[in-house]
């Protein structure tokens, strides 16, 4: 293309400037919803029907909140949330580390076959139905321990650590035999500090994972109350408000949420559940994005 | 790619399995014996359930009580009209995510490559990794609030005299496969992007040095230099994604479908769910289940040959 202005200069300001247009439309695109669910949360219930709340509340309230609180169920979903993510990281990271170690010796002789087992979970699944009758099976239906038992090991986690492991200098491994140290010994007291950062990041990524499932709730647990999550709670009140076609039902029927929530329209419960949902993820996101690098790896890391 | 270079040397390190190398290794053996049955427990042995696509499972005669179909529920699973509309609503919205999460996700990264100022492109880069973070619950909850009749969406298109009244966008037959699509979107252009600003990243720029001595403006640069130096990623990518045609989604389709909707919301996994947990109709579901994982395995072998003869990187 031959130029018709002198290099450029114009175009370029031109490109630039519509970048950061787009950019800056992304942004808002992005966000906005967040705002509004946030001002909506802290609206009067009777008030955020009339429409027309944007970015601020218009009559300010803290009583949805009050009203989730108020009902022992969003609580208990609150604190069964919580637990299930905090043990099953743990637990997650201690394992999969623990067997990333053992598969990052070379001399180990089940190396090979034990590393395939794993990556070719990854691409195969038994399906639904076999996996409940299993779950069944085991006694984990209406169990805690379905949502820790279940997902104790991801292959591709697993990869993921054994590649960091492989790149702690052999010699430390080697001395630490020489002063007598079995593995697991070595494991506890080399592997897993010097793997600090590469644990860090998947552990993170398990915690958000673990609290944002739903899906096994509502398969394995759905006919006991003390065993609700959060996010299925708020899968309920969505699914009840809208299940009926569109935004048409904003009545009271079918709500989640104890009587002390009939005061206040779904519309809100859900934006104040959305909100209690997702502040622990908005909470752990500067910690999460700080290792984004790794996350960017590991998508080039097969065996 | 970054582990292919250490494979190498393992390779050569074959050992051979001697009584004494397993008192040897008896602690490595103690550590990943374990979860080697575990991993067997809970991803493997369910995959005996296949049986149960052939026969008239009923959960509460034993195993060897059980009435044998042969392929009944197989035919009954062709000849359903329903299914056969699962099928299509689980590729084509696989094919639409495919193509909506790829193209916004080059022409993204291909925009935020052009922002020189660091700061300002940290920034936009944080904000849209956000979504990819939320479970798609608070999504499509986001994405019902938006479309509503009071929505936002309404809203603005009304003012711009779009549209004389509000659309009930989420009771419309028409609309479900782009929502799902442009949501797919929403939540994953930011984080999609990741990995083309990495392979963009890795140019040499002395071939932005040698366009620009040979004159060359920025969108041939775009065209002639970024795009063929993320090809390979975009290849291993879209090979990757084949394999994954048939799982188009679960919980956006059934978080915002609608009995208004149906016909076009129902993917495989929520017809899965609903025959099988919902009605009890196990072997049906489960042959419906086996179908997908079939397809997916064939499909995902099917990539990866391709992937080897094109002289990429096999996925497998």
């Amino acid at each position: 293309m031959k130029k018709l202005f002198r290099p450029g200069k114009f175009e370029s300001l031109m490109f630039n400037g519509f970048n950061a247009v787009f950019m800056i439309l992304l942004m808002v695109v992005t966000l906005y919803p967040f705002i509004n669910t946030l001002a909506v949360s802290f609206n009067e219930s009777q008030d955020t029907l009339r429409g027309g709340i944007y970015l601020l509340p218009r009559a300010f309230t803290l009583k949805n909140y009050v009203a989730i609180f108020s009902g022992g169920t969003l609580v208990n979903a609150f604190f069964i949330s919580v637990a299930r993510t905090v043990l099953s990281t743990i637990l997650n990271i201690f394992l999969t580390a623990m067997l990333a170690y053992a598969l990052s010796r070379t001399e180990y002789v089940f190396r090979k076959f034990i590393t395939t087992v794993f990556v070719l979970t990854m691409y195969f699944h038994a399906g639904l139905i076999p996996v409940f009758f299993l779950m069944k099976g085991l006694g984990l239906i209406n169990n805690f321990m379905v949502y820790i038992i279940p997902t104790l090991i991801s292959a591709f986690n697993l990869i993921v650590i054994r590649t960091y492991i492989r790149t702690i200098p052999e010699s430390m491994i080697e001395s630490a035999k020489m002063d007598g140290a079995g593995e697991f010994r070595i494991f506890i007291q080399i592997i897993f500090p010097l793997c600090r950062p590469v644990l860090a990041t998947i552990a993170l990524f398990v915690a958000v994972g673990a609290w944002n499932t739903w899906f096994d709730t509502f398969l394995y647990c759905s006919s006991k109350q003390e065993l609700s999550t959060l996010q299925y709670e708020l899968m309920r009140i969505l699914y009840t408000a809208y299940a009926q076609g569109g935004s048409a039902a904003l009545g009271s029927g079918g709500l989640a949420a104890d009587q002390a929530a009939r005061m206040v329209s779904p519309m809100s419960i859900q934006a104040a559940i959305t909100i209690i949902a997702s502040v622990p993820i908005l909470f752990v996101y500067p910690f999460l994005q700080k290792h984004f690098v790794v996350g960017l790896n590991v998508g080039s890391v097969k065996e | 790619m970054a582990g292919f270079s250490s494979n190498q040397k393992l390779i050569k390190s074959r050992n051979i399995i001697t009584l004494d190398v397993l008192k040897k290794q008896k602690q490595l053996i103690f550590m990943s014996a374990p979860l080697l049955v575990y991993i067997i427990i809970f991803a493997y042995a369910p995959m005996w359930g296949w049986i149960m696509s052939f026969q008239d499972y009923k959960p509460a005669k034993s195993f060897f009580d059980q009435q044998w179909v042969g392929f009944k529920h197989f035919e009954f699973l062709f000849t359903d009209p329903v299914f056969f509309n699962v099928l299509r609503n689980t590729i084509c919205m696989s094919i639409i995510n495919l193509v909506f999460s790829f193209v916004s996700a080059i022409g993204l990264a291909l925009l935020l490559n052009e922002i020189k100022n660091i700061f300002f492109k940290r920034t936009v880069q944080i904000i849209s990794y956000l979504p990819h973070f939320l479970s798609w619950i608070i999504v499509t909850g986001i994405v019902a609030n938006v479309l509503s009749t009071q929505g936002i969406i309404n809203e603005v298109l009304m003012k711009m005299g779009l549209l004389t009244e509000p659309v009930t966008w989420l009771s419309e037959e028409k609309y479900f496969w782009g929502i799902v699509g442009v949501s797919h979107v929403w939540k994953e252009v930011g984080w999609n992007t990741i990995i083309y600003l990495a392979a963009m990243s890795a140019i040499d720029p002395c071939l932005y040095e040698a366009a620009n001595i040979d004159g060359a403006n920025r969108y041939q640069k775009m065209w002639h230099i970024t795009l063929p130096g993320i090809k390979s990623t975009f290849i291993i990518l879209l090979i990757m994604n084949i394999g994954w045609l048939m799982n188009a989604g679960f919980e956006i389709q059934y978080l915002l479908g609608n009995g208004l909707v149906i016909d076009y919301s129902q993917t495989i996994d929520i017809f899965v769910l609903k025959y099988g947990i919902g009605m009890g109709r196990f072997s049906f579901a489960t042959a419906a289940g086996v179908f997908k994982s079939v397809v997916s395995i064939t499909l995902l072998l099917l990539a990866n040959a391709v992937a080897k003869r094109v002289g990429e990187e096999r996925i497998i």
